[in-house]
């Protein structure tokens, strides 16, 4: 298991040098500082001088890759790449456009981050599976009907309406909630709840969907058969035999939802004024402080490469045939 | 003088594709048939029927040219306007050119915010204004209610008679080709016993007819669907709004699908280092969250459009090249999905006895790829680009709303969003522009993914063996 996991590991390595050239291809290469230093300064007509002070500021005064005046190690390491690039791996994001540590800004952000994702995570998972299940129980029915024209109904809405709607029902004409904010503590959940509870009716329909198909594909298997065969009740063959069978897939659709948890927080938490992980990036993507969309991207990557790992570990505690191969 | 646009271009070849592919799937049953099998879903005749209409839509706003200034002469030419238009913004030119101040409801005549306005004795006043356009024929505003009602009785008239002589056509045509009498297919297609479900598909040209006829009756003397903060008419921003949403829809596929086709397919025929290269590259692409990657390559293209202002003439082209750049990003980032699909899949063929058998010809591996691996191969990416259409739509809006969208001088749903999401939270409300755009952004979304559905059903090749026996036959 040691080494299965080591091994893992080191496959990651080669996918996050991929990220980090990528990265780095895309804000260094596509344009030069230069052009990077008079769109920060705005005008169209400003001074060789003034580029210069700017490029100095903020590290791009190195030639990009091979620094050929310095000696020894330094002509790797005393370039744009070694410096803005290559020091992620430690994750040293050096600072943002303000002055202010990306890592230290990333460190007491992530909590109020982790406060929605995971609650979205954990509740969305029990619903949706518990749906589909209901759904397949219900099979060629009216309510199976239904059901599925929900689910398309409801994944053809915008997220962005849930967000609004939820935010104009809840908060204003209801008044449960406050609209926006957070706060720390136990006053937390006020501002959580909203988030969450849009988060995962944002996705009930495309998720249910997606679980009923697998368990639908499930069904129609021999043990299944042999199941009912011996006199087991629907409701065992369900939540006993497809579910546990069901669990490959479902964990195999769980890493594709990481993402897009990402990106649902991305939004939701500047609607809800939430001093996550999630504004961060907004704000920065509109002060357009590369450093910070550069950090996010590596960060957003690591993550999702971590859940990948994850849930191939995960596969062998479910389903004794994987073996760590 | 026409001015084509780089995404008018790209829409018109495409719609060019979709011509010649009908062609010739025509006459060639093992293509027309699952086509046909579409055809006889109710869900799929309606939902077509209505990205049909969105469609027209589309192609008349993707016309552009820049109009002759009348009466003006230049060296004995003519002189041409700054502004590039489309034949959209020509056929509903009262909708873009009478704005008002500022927000007004549906169907207002008078303004939506109290103004101060100087009597003629000297006094102040504050009061709702009239509006410069809306109801401005009524002598009367107190009549406008009756006014709205006959107007909107005469729409719905039209509409409906539009719709009688569009049943009767096709009651014809269908009659024609069956070689039956119109009594009979006229009966057939209410009954529900045509093979193609037309009930379904009348059903939907009705709903889109009365609405269309309610909007010519009512829109030349009232904002149907109220103003904006700028006092633009929310109904010709959402009509915009159309065009903006197809092309992200379809033009990201011109790059998504030769991308995710070649390098798939080439992935699983080959196998050995060229497959290892391939799931490396679409590992790590896969591996950044799309959202984060999208927002980095458009801050970049930003950089890039900002520092070459010689690129574009005008703000529409400058709008358009970035659309079209995002198009393209959204293309390099969404191909990984397709290229994992195909790659199984070919790895699957390529196992197979008439590869094999090909290969013993000694067959070279371009014809191999092109004769028999990609044709067995087409309804995997029919599927998966029409699936996508959906995914792409609700995209853009989210995108805009991040600030890593279309030109915020184009309008889309997004930018529409974008401006109105505080709307909701003023006393007294304003929710038209957001309850237009999110509405017709479902309806479109819901078309989508309705057709979508039927297509998937009938290209996947287990409901063609199983659920559909006669389907071969038919």
């Amino acid at each position: 298991m040691f080494a299965y996991i080591v091994r893992r590991l080191l496959y990651a390595i080669p996918i996050l040098i991929g990220v980090n050239v990528l990265t780095f291809a895309l804000f260094f290469v596509v344009n030069t500082p230069d052009d990077m230093a008079r769109m920060q300064l705005g005008a169209r007509r400003v001074t060789p001088e003034a580029i210069e002070k700017w490029k100095r500021e903020h590290g791009y005064d190195r030639p990009l890759l091979w620094n050929a005046e310095a000696g020894g190690l330094g002509r790797v390491t005393d370039t744009v790449f070694y410096d803005k690039s290559v020091r992620l791996f430690v994750f040293d994001f050096g600072n943002a456009d303000d002055g202010r540590s990306i890592g230290h800004e990333i460190r007491s952000r992530m909590w109020a981050s982790l406060a929605i994702a995971v609650p979205v995570f954990l509740v969305g998972l029990a619903l949706y599976v518990t749906f589909a299940l209901v759904l397949v129980f219900f099979r060629a029915s009216y309510l199976d009907f239904w059901g599925v024209v929900a689910c398309v109904t409801m994944m053809s809405i915008s997220s962005l309406f849930y967000i609004i709607g939820g935010q104009y029902l809840v908060s204003k004409l209801l008044a449960l909630v406050p609209i926006s904010g957070f706060a720390a503590g136990a006053d937390a959940w006020k501002f959580i709840v909203l988030p969450v509870a849009i988060g995962v009716i944002g996705s009930i329909g495309s998720a249910t969907r997606w679980y009923r198909t697998i368990f639908l594909d499930e069904i129609l298997k021999d043990y299944v058969r042999t199941a009912r065969a011996k006199g087991l009740s629907e409701r065992v063959v369900l939540f006993r035999h497809v579910l546990k069978n069901g669990m490959i897939p479902i964990l195999t659709g769980v890493v594709v939802a990481i993402p897009s948890l990402f990106l649902g927080s991305l939004v939701a938490e500047s609607f809800f004024g939430i001093p996550g992980l999630g504004s961060y990036t907004i704000e920065a993507i509109n002060a357009q402080d590369f450093g910070v969309v550069r950090s996010m991207v590596f960060l957003g990557s690591v993550l999702y490469i971590a859940g990948l790992i994850a849930t191939d570990i995960s596969y062998t505690l479910v389903d004794p045939r994987v073996r760590f191969g | 003088m026409l001015v084509p646009l780089w995404t008018d271009v790209l829409v018109w070849l495409l719609v060019l594709c979709v011509l010649g592919y009908a062609f010739y799937a025509r006459g060639r049953e093992h293509l027309a048939a699952p086509w046909r099998r579409v055809l006889t879903s109710p869900a799929a005749m309606s939902s077509t029927v209505l990205l049909l209409a969105f469609l027209v839509v589309g192609l008349l706003d993707s016309v552009h040219y820049r109009p002759v200034l009348d009466g003006r002469q230049a060296d004995g030419k003519p002189v041409l306007a700054v502004e590039v238009v489309s034949v959209l913004d020509r056929l509903a030119h009262d909708l873009r050119t009478r704005t008002e101040k500022t927000y007004s409801a549906p169907f207002a005549t008078h303004g939506y915010q109290k103004e101060t306005v100087d009597r003629a004795d000297g006094k102040v006043e504050r009061i709702f204004p009239r509006l410069r356009h809306g109801g401005a024929h009524l002598q009367d505003p107190d009549h406008a209610p009756w006014d709205i009602a006959v107007r909107l009785g005469a729409g719905v008239l039209l509409g409906l008679a539009a719709w009688l002589v569009a049943a009767a056509i096709l009651a014809s045509f269908v009659a024609w080709r069956g070689a039956r009498s119109f009594r009979s297919t006229w009966d057939a297609i209410w009954q529900g016993r045509t093979v193609a479900c037309w009930r379904a598909a009348l059903w939907a040209l009705g709903a889109v007819l009365v609405l269309a006829g309610v909007c010519l009756a009512t829109a030349p003397w009232y904002h149907v669907l109220g103003t904006d903060k700028v006092g633009q008419d929310v109904l010709y921003q959402s009509l915009k709004s159309i065009r903006t949403a197809l092309v992200i829809g379809t033009v990201t596929t011109l790059v998504t699908m030769p991308l995710g086709v070649l390098l798939g397919i080439a992935a699983g025929y080959f196998k050995g280092w060229v497959d290892d290269v391939i799931s490396y590259v679409y590992t790590t692409i896969n591996s950044i969250p799309s959202v984060l990657l999208i927002a980095a390559a458009v801050l970049m293209m930003q950089v890039y459009l900002e520092t070459r202002p010689d690129l574009f003439p005008t703000t529409a082209e400058r709008a358009d090249l970035r659309l079209l750049f995002l198009c393209i990003i959204l293309g390099f980032t969404s191909w990984t999905g397709l290229a994992r699909l195909l790659r199984g899949e070919a790895l699957k063929l390529r196992e197979l006895e008439f590869i094999q058998a090909a290969q013993a010809f000694g067959v070279s591996h371009t014809r191999t790829i092109l004769r028999h691996i990609l044709p067995n191969t087409m309804h995997i990416v029919l599927i998966a680009l029409v699936m996508e259409f959906s995914a792409l739509v609700l995209a853009e809006a989210v995108l805009s709303y991040i600030g890593v969208g279309v030109d915020p001088t184009m309008i889309s749903f997004g930018t529409m969003i974008n401006t109105a999401r505080l709307e909701m939270g003023r006393e007294p409300m304003v929710w038209w522009s957001l309850a237009s755009a999110f509405g017709f952004m479902i309806v479109l979304v819901l078309a989508a993914n309705l057709f979508a559905d039927a297509v998937r059903d009938a290209f996947d090749p287990r409901n063609a063996m199983g659920a559909h026996p006669t389907a071969g036959a038919a």
